[in-house]
């Protein structure tokens, strides 16, 4: 690898891609960026795609009944069972199980 | 046990927490900071919570369902399965509350304690068990010479939601939790390492290429529609 930005390859400058990314730092004034048209696009995607994940922000909320089965299955004590770590969900009210 | 308000929507004082589902706000400000100590609100309902206070446990189902359900419903696809696995880890942390000690932030919390359900749901069924432990592990021969492309499939403009929605979908389970937990809900990679178990630079890198798949798929997407 070279020691000078401006004159890494595509593939060098890539590897170093997911720590320039998450430092914070403008990776859009590397000198290899500004220099290859194919990484610039590759970093605007990148940027787009993150961007656009925002949107994606959870914004739907679980049926009613959700919380309705927890309230049922505190009250029969069943939060004690170690349900999933033994590999079964069997006194979860809801879907499944005998509560349902 | 004693009335308890609707989870539905808790007071006001508590849904302005940052860590809780109110969170979009702050994630627009790249990323809250879920590692900072709790409002002194939110760290009195834990507190309640943890006393025993089912009125407080409601408050905190209240604050945190809506990430919870969505990580459970992007991870298993399915609203039945998800609305299943939002349960069991609500009544694990009603079973483990009293153990946080907060050593890190309630959600970053919460939310390992849903992602080891989600995970162990997922390896019950034998699905994306691959994918999930080739997304913690690093993966060397897989190089950053496949996100080379030319100029013309460069994405352009604003990403359709449903066209994300559906690429995320299709990642392998592992790069889609790891997308989901940073790109998503905005936590930072030294909580997503905490959570999963994995280094710091793991998380990164992941990530990464869980974007690289991201901008395949997309611009697949924008092939198939050019020439539809």
């Amino acid at each position: 690898m070279t020691g000078d930005p401006s004159k890494m390859s595509c593939a060098e400058f890539q590897a170093q891609l997911p720590e320039l990314v998450s430092s914070g730092r403008d990776a859009s004034a590397h000198p290899h960026v500004r220099s290859c048209e194919l990484c610039r696009a590759l970093l605007a995607d990148l940027e787009t795609i993150a961007e656009a994940a925002r949107q994606l922000f959870p914004s739907v909320e679980p049926a009613d009944t959700v919380w309705k089965n927890i309230e049922t299955a505190l009250e029969r004590g069943d939060d004690h069972a170690d349900t999933l770590d033994a590999g079964v969900a069997p006194n979860i009210p809801g879907r499944g199980g005998p509560g349902a | 046990m004693p009335d308890s308000p609707s989870p539905t929507q808790a007071p006001e004082h508590v849904r302005s927490s940052r860590s809780s589902d109110s969170a979009p706000a702050a994630k627009r400000s790249n990323h809250f900071t879920p590692a900072n100590p709790p409002s002194p609100l939110e760290a009195e309902v834990l507190a309640r919570a943890q006393a025993g206070d089912h009125q407080a446990f409601a408050q905190l189902y209240a604050l945190h369902k809506r990430r919870i359900y969505s990580l459970c419903l992007r991870m298993v696809g399915n609203i039945a399965e998800a609305e299943d696995l939002t349960q069991e880890a609500f009544l694990q942390l009603h079973r483990k509350i009293a153990t946080f000690r907060g050593d890190s932030a309630f959600s970053t919390w919460l939310h390992r304690l849903a992602i080891n359900v989600v995970l162990m749901q997922l390896r019950k069924k034998g699905l994306s068990l691959i994918s999930l432990d080739e997304a913690m592990e690093p993966t060397p021969e897989e190089g950053p010479s496949r996100s080379f492309g030319a100029p013309d499939l460069k994405l352009v403009g604003a990403i359709d939601r449903l066209a994300l929605e559906r690429a995320v979908a299709d990642l392998p389970a592992g790069y889609r939790l790891i997308f989901i937990l940073h790109d998503v809900e905005g936590f930072e990679h030294n909580e997503i390492a905490s959570m999963l178990d994995c280094s710091i630079g793991n998380s990164k890198s992941q990530l990464h290429k869980a974007r690289l798949k991201l901008r395949d798929a997309l611009r697949a997407q924008s092939r198939q529609e050019e020439r539809s």
